[in-house]
């Protein structure tokens, strides 16, 4: 299972899209369901971390940093 | 006694035209006269002086490049080749620009004589240009990092998208220095990490202060980056050769970040809907669906007035005028919400929903069992409550 903490925000939210379209086909048995279901709470919650974050990483690429 | 046909000494003559390299492009000044400017869009003139006059056409595709309009009278500058036209037996200048002559001449006529020929070399096609990426991961910015541009770029970023790296890729913005130095920043960025987006910018100045962005090897640097490239050089009005080369032009530096990056509030907004679509669906799988959706569709603008809301959202520069707090007020808002849908994913979760007393009844494969009519007499069944379950088997 893919770890969700190193997904970016793009895979994240594809992938809760699809959680959703999963269950709303309704073809899922109850434990396939609830599976989907708490993978898609943790896809969420890991989306709204990655929007609550406030500062911004920046490095800096010069001249100096140049490595080999 | 050897002698020609008409064609046949024209189109020698017509070949030593097309031979010499100094008619192959060459700026003319002279005065304007017997200007027509035709429907098609061509337009056809003689500039003269007082020893001499020379034919000109112009064909629609430079036309409509030139911005200065030109009158019967005018003092100008044409750069074009000079060939002839069989047909009439006349030698003319096939003009793609043409610069009012004195003043700025100089540097503008070079602008013109410099964006003429790219622009034939398809340099600005719309082919060219990359898309730019929804949700960039690493973004490239080049600037000078003591330019204001700098400061609105990074604001811009972190208000929109503060879970994106930034690679800061430090040049001069201004004098003969500067294009060696933004063509080295551009080329450090293509080496390391891979990064999704390029944003090249800097903040106002006159045509002399921008022009290093007007540098042709700068140009052919930009269209041979193999990273989408947003230009944001100057103020709404300037235009300079990097922005008709790169993928995208934005008016100013900030409008250059925000073209860059997708906005927090609609993901915000997004994710709420896509949280509460979740649980909906969820308990739906469970049999109440109706329910939820009704109360999806009436509290939280479910769908399309949600998309509408979402392309409504307050633009940059109305929002930096509100200053911060607005914004603090409204990530607020959208934070309560989101909760909210928490709790309701909360509750959905069927251990609540047991641990209220229900159980979940189904056959041996695991499937739910829904009603009576589906189980015959004898078959085993698994009751699961809250803590523990029960096998049993149906007597009628």
């Amino acid at each position: 299972m893919h770890d969700i903490q190193s997904l970016s925000y793009e895979e994240a939210h594809q992938q809760l899209e699809a959680a959703v379209a999963r269950l709303e086909s309704g073809a899922l048995s109850l434990e396939e369901s609830v599976a989907v279901y708490e993978r898609g709470q943790k896809l969420s919650a890991h989306c709204q971390a990655l929007l609550e974050k406030a500062e911004l990483r920046v490095t800096l690429v010069d001249a100096a940093s140049e490595t080999g | 006694m050897q002698s020609y046909s008409v064609s046949e000494i024209t189109r020698y003559i017509h070949g030593l035209f097309d031979g010499d390299p100094m008619l192959a492009a060459v700026w003319v000044g002279g005065e304007v006269s017997n200007l027509t400017k035709a429907r098609s869009g061509h337009w056809y003139f003689t500039i003269k002086d007082a020893g001499a006059q020379l034919r000109c056409v112009m064909f629609r595709s430079a036309a409509r490049f030139v911005r200065s309009d030109i009158r019967a009278g005018d003092e100008i500058l044409v750069h074009g080749r000079v060939s002839v036209y069989e047909a009439r037996g006349e030698y003319q200048l096939y003009a793609d620009s043409i610069v009012a002559a004195g003043s700025q001449g100089d540097l503008h006529q070079q602008f013109e004589a410099l964006k003429a020929r790219l622009a034939a070399e398809g340099l600005f096609e719309q082919a060219q240009k990359q898309p730019i990426p929804e949700f960039p991961r690493r973004i490239g910015v080049v600037t000078s990092p003591t330019a204001a541009a700098w400061q609105d770029i990074q604001n811009v970023l972190e208000r929109r998208f503060p879970m994106v790296e930034v690679l800061l890729s430090p040049t001069l913005v201004q004098g003969s220095e500067a294009p060696r130095q933004i063509i080295r920043a551009l080329e450090r960025l293509q080496r390391g990490a891979a990064v999704d987006v390029i944003v090249l910018a800097r903040g106002g100045g006159s045509l002399e202060d921008l022009w290093c962005f007007n540098d042709e090897g700068l140009a052919r640097a930009l269209a041979a980056c193999d990273i989408p490239v947003i230009s944001g050089v100057g103020h709404e009005i300037d235009f300079t050769i990097v922005d008709f080369v790169a993928d995208l032009r934005a008016p100013t530096p900030s409008a250059a970040a925000e073209l860059a990056t997708p906005n927090r509030e609609d993901l915000l907004l997004d994710l709420d809907r896509l949280q509460l679509a979740l649980a909906a669906h969820f308990r739906g799988a469970q049999g109440e669906r109706q329910r939820d959706l009704h109360r999806l569709q009436s509290g939280l603008r479910f769908g399309k007035p949600l998309k509408a809301l979402l392309q409504a959202r307050a633009s940059t520069a109305e929002l930096q005028g509100r200053g911060n707090r607005a914004l603090a007020a409204r990530l607020s808002r959208l934070r309560e919400r989101l909760n909210a849908a928490g709790q309701a994913l909360e509750a959905a979760h069927p251990q609540h929903i047991l641990a209220r007393g229900y159980a979940l009844v189904s056959d041996e494969q695991g499937a739910l069992v829904r009603s009576a009519a589906q189980v015959s007499r004898n078959q085993r069944l698994h009751i699961q409550f809250e803590q523990d379950g029960l096998q049993v088997r149906v007597d009628d």
